[in-house]
């Protein structure tokens, strides 16, 4: 070890600059970096997609979309994109790289160069997703009109049927095998960083809330990514090798997949949301100039969640024909869900309590977040009932629910944690006059957006549909005009990044002021290339 | 943030095994998710989740057939055939009425309108769902896949009785009608050969 810092002590003013620094890069926050520009080009597209559909469903009947198969493939591209390619890499890929090994005390990740890997197969796999867009999907049809969640018999290749008979699938799935094993690659990573690179004296039980919503982020990655990837590998298999894994025709099941599907997809919900519930904790603490409200329950509340996300997977497939026992245990292990999760909002409300409350950028997307996220929640414990859900399956009210837990929770947390470490990892301040403007006019723009989806999938609307009866236009339209503020304020988002690097003042180490009391603070604004050459030493009462 | 001295003995953390660990539990997963095929299909027929029916030994037979009650169940027929099948199938009754534990014979009607040899694949169930625990098939023509030649009739058999049982779980306290589907596909690999088949036609002609 020893030799190791002198040797680190030689190499201290090497930093590689160029395309050598982002190419090869190794350094954990350079990659982070990348990660976070990567998600928002990445979501720059999936929201122009989502725009484009608003587009068209602002009036009854066809706008300008007037081949149905080009809307199926939007809400494919923006589904696949939104969670493959701009939360999963902006929370954990951007967030996770920056802050955990800083957060720890930890010099780098633990395999760097695998860390290069894991960035670098993300940009071939968007690319194969975007080059399917142009290549056959059903007949001459172009591009994959699945829907994320790519179902058997529709995304199979059978002769004679309509179905996905062309090429345009093939790619997808090879786009999600390439993300999946960056993906892999990345939990790893996180997992070897944390158990092996904590600083002296962080204890688990004394590590920051960050790092333990991506250390549990990380194994949920590790247990469930590997099915989707084995459900997909069948289905290529049985689209070009003559496998009948799902295929009736062949003694295969369709509603296999969906088992399988969804044995990933609902971790997948808690990967992509999980993350920020660790940094919705730090900001709501920081900005509260209090510790955050029962640490070790906000901890294993986490633990608990990713645990019970394993066993209520089929709460996507009531109308699959389960029986009634089989829909009884799944509503009841769904709604158990609520615990933890009201544990954390709970905390976090206690932790306000009380406090010294400064309501700056990042604390006003932290409490937006809450507010959201809590009413995503409880449309949620509503959809978990099998019966209700008999009604709901597929209409808008589903779009309603999850766009409240990922657009408005998961993104605000990635805007909050944005704006809460901007500092740190520019060295410049934002803007709070123009982070506020955003704010708001995202606020107002998302719940216009998907309020109303409520009440369109009460009356039945069903998702996926280009087309909806004149009766429920007034909803729409405002829900379209809802979409375009939110995009206007996604544009200014851009602006007010600009203008903090080009106008914004030099941030000092620590911004925030006492209520920021990780590691990262200890560090100056932007931090130095290489850190924590003389590993910190965290002292027990130093727990936060 | 000063230097702190190694303690005595102190050994740096193996990356290497953790990650090879971590390794192979994602390749675990991988083959759990191959295994999770065939245990779905016998979690399907030992809970009859989906409609699954079961199927009877004789003797298991002549036990339910000895528990033989008074209650009484409409048993309805529905044949199907996917678009790709050139066949005409149908049950050769509507419905019928059996007591619980009764045996029935019934059939079904499958004749091939191609002029080529067609195999076809029967998948089935039976509806409501949950009474697919309940309902027992002895001998049955469903198992397998079926060849029929250019013009050829067959009548498929299937020996069936509903277990007394059924009136031991009050889920099914309603259940009055079952209705036992059977759906037809063109055999995958059918398909294929004919696929090819026609491919080499256009080319020799």
């Amino acid at each position: 070890m020893a030799s190791t810092a002198v040797a680190h002590g030689h190499d201290d003013h090497h930093t590689p600059t160029g395309l050598r620094r982002w190419l090869f890069s190794t350094n954990h926050k350079d990659i982070g970096t990348l990660y976070l520009i990567f998600a928002v080009v990445a979501g720059l597209i999936g929201g122009a997609m989502s725009m484009l559909m608003r587009l068209e469903l602002q009036e009854t009947g066809t706008q300008f979309i007037t081949n149905h198969h080009v809307f199926n493939v939007l809400v494919t591209g923006h589904g696949l994109i939104m969670v493959f390619f701009v939360i999963m890499p902006a929370v954990i890929g951007g967030f996770g790289n920056w802050f955990v090994p800083l957060m720890i005390g930890a010099p780098d990740m633990a395999f760097p160069r695998m860390n290069n890997i894991s960035f670098w197969l993300m940009v071939p796999s968007f690319s194969l997703l975007l080059i399917s867009v142009f290549v056959p999907g059903i007949g001459s049809d172009t591009g994959v009109g699945t829907g994320w969640t790519i179902y058997t018999p529709l995304s199979s290749s059978v002769p004679g049927v309509v179905t996905h008979d062309g090429p345009a699938v093939d790619l997808a799935i090879l786009s999600l095998h390439l993300s999946g094993a960056s993906s892999i690659l990345g939990a790893i990573n996180f997992i070897t960083t944390i158990f092996n690179m904590r600083a002296p004296g962080m204890t688990l039980h004394r590590m920051p809330l960050f790092a333990w919503s991506i250390l549990v982020t990380a194994f949920l990655l590790l247990l469930s990514l590997p099915v989707l990837a084995g459900a997909i590998t069948m289905l290529l298999t049985d689209r070009n090798f003559g496998t009948a894994f799902f295929d009736p025709a062949g003694g295969g099941d369709p509603i296999l997949f969906q088992h399988l599907f969804w044995f990933f997809g609902h971790p997948e919900v808690y990967i992509m949301i999980l993350p920020g519930f660790g940094i919705i904790s730090h900001i709501i603490s920081t900005f509260s100039r209090k510790p955050v409200f029962g640490y070790l329950g906000m901890a294993y509340a986490m633990v608990a969640i990713g645990v019970v996300g394993f066993i209520v997977w089929a709460h996507h497939m009531y109308t699959t024909g389960l029986a009634v026992d089989t829909r009884a245990y799944f509503t009841a292990a769904t709604m158990v869900i609520a615990v933890p999760t009201g544990i954390k909002i709970f905390s976090w409300i206690a932790t306000m309590w009380g406090g010294s409350i400064r309501f700056t950028t990042p604390m006003i997307w932290a409490i937006g977040f809450i507010f959201l996220f809590t009413v995503g929640g409880v449309t949620g414990v509503v959809l978990a009932n099998a019966g209700i859900d008999t009604a709901l399956h597929n209409t808008y009210y589903v779009v309603a629910h999850f766009h409240y837990v990922l657009s408005l929770g998961a993104v605000f947390s990635i805007f909050a944690g944005f704006y809460y470490w901007f500092p740190k990892m520019s060295g410049r301040m934002y803007s709070e006059v123009l982070g506020k403007i955003h704010f708001w006019t995202m606020f107002v723009g998302v719940n216009l957006l998907f309020f109303p989806m409520h009440f369109l999938g009460l009356a039945g609307m069903p998702r996926r549909v280009p087309d909806y009866p004149d009766a429920m236009a007034d909803w729409n339209r405002i829900a379209s005009f809802g979409a375009y503020i939110a995009g206007a304020s996604t544009i200014f988002f851009l602006f007010v990044v600009l203008h903090a690097f080009l106008a914004g003042k030099r941030a000092a180490a620590n911004p925030w002021g006492e209520g920021a009391d990780t590691l990262e603070w200890t560090l100056p604004s932007p931090p130095p290339f290489h850190q924590f050459n003389d590993l910190p030493v965290i002292k027990p009462t130093a727990h936060h | 943030m000063s230097r702190q001295p190694l303690p005595e003995g102190y050994r740096p953390p193996r990356h290497g095994r953790t990650a090879l660990v971590l390794a192979g539990v994602v390749a675990g997963m991988i083959g759990l998710t191959y295994a999770s095929v065939p245990l779905y299909y016998l979690f399907c027929a030992v809970t009859g989740l989906g409609g699954t029916t079961q199927r009877a030994t004789d003797d298991e037979a002549r036990v339910a057939a000895a528990a033989v009650s008074d209650r009484e169940f409409t048993v309805r027929f529905d044949a199907q055939t996917a678009s790709t099948l050139p066949w005409t199938f149908k049950p050769e009754q509507r419905q019928v009425t059996v007591k619980a534990g009764e045996q029935k014979l019934v059939f079904f009607k499958a004749a091939n309108d191609a002029k080529t040899p067609v195999t076809g694949r029967a998948t089935f169930n039976v509806t409501p769902l949950k009474s697919g625990q309940y309902f027992v098939k002895i001998a049955c023509f469903c198992f397998d896949e079926q060849t029929l030649q250019p013009g050829q009739s067959v009548d498929m058999p299937v020996l069936f009785y509903v277990d007394p049982a059924i009136s031991d779980d009050r889920n099914l306290d309603e259940v009055k009608t079952i209705t036992l589907s059977y759906t037809f596909y063109r055999d995958r690999d059918d398909t294929a050969d004919a696929a090819a088949h026609a491919s080499r036609a256009t080319t020799t002609n």
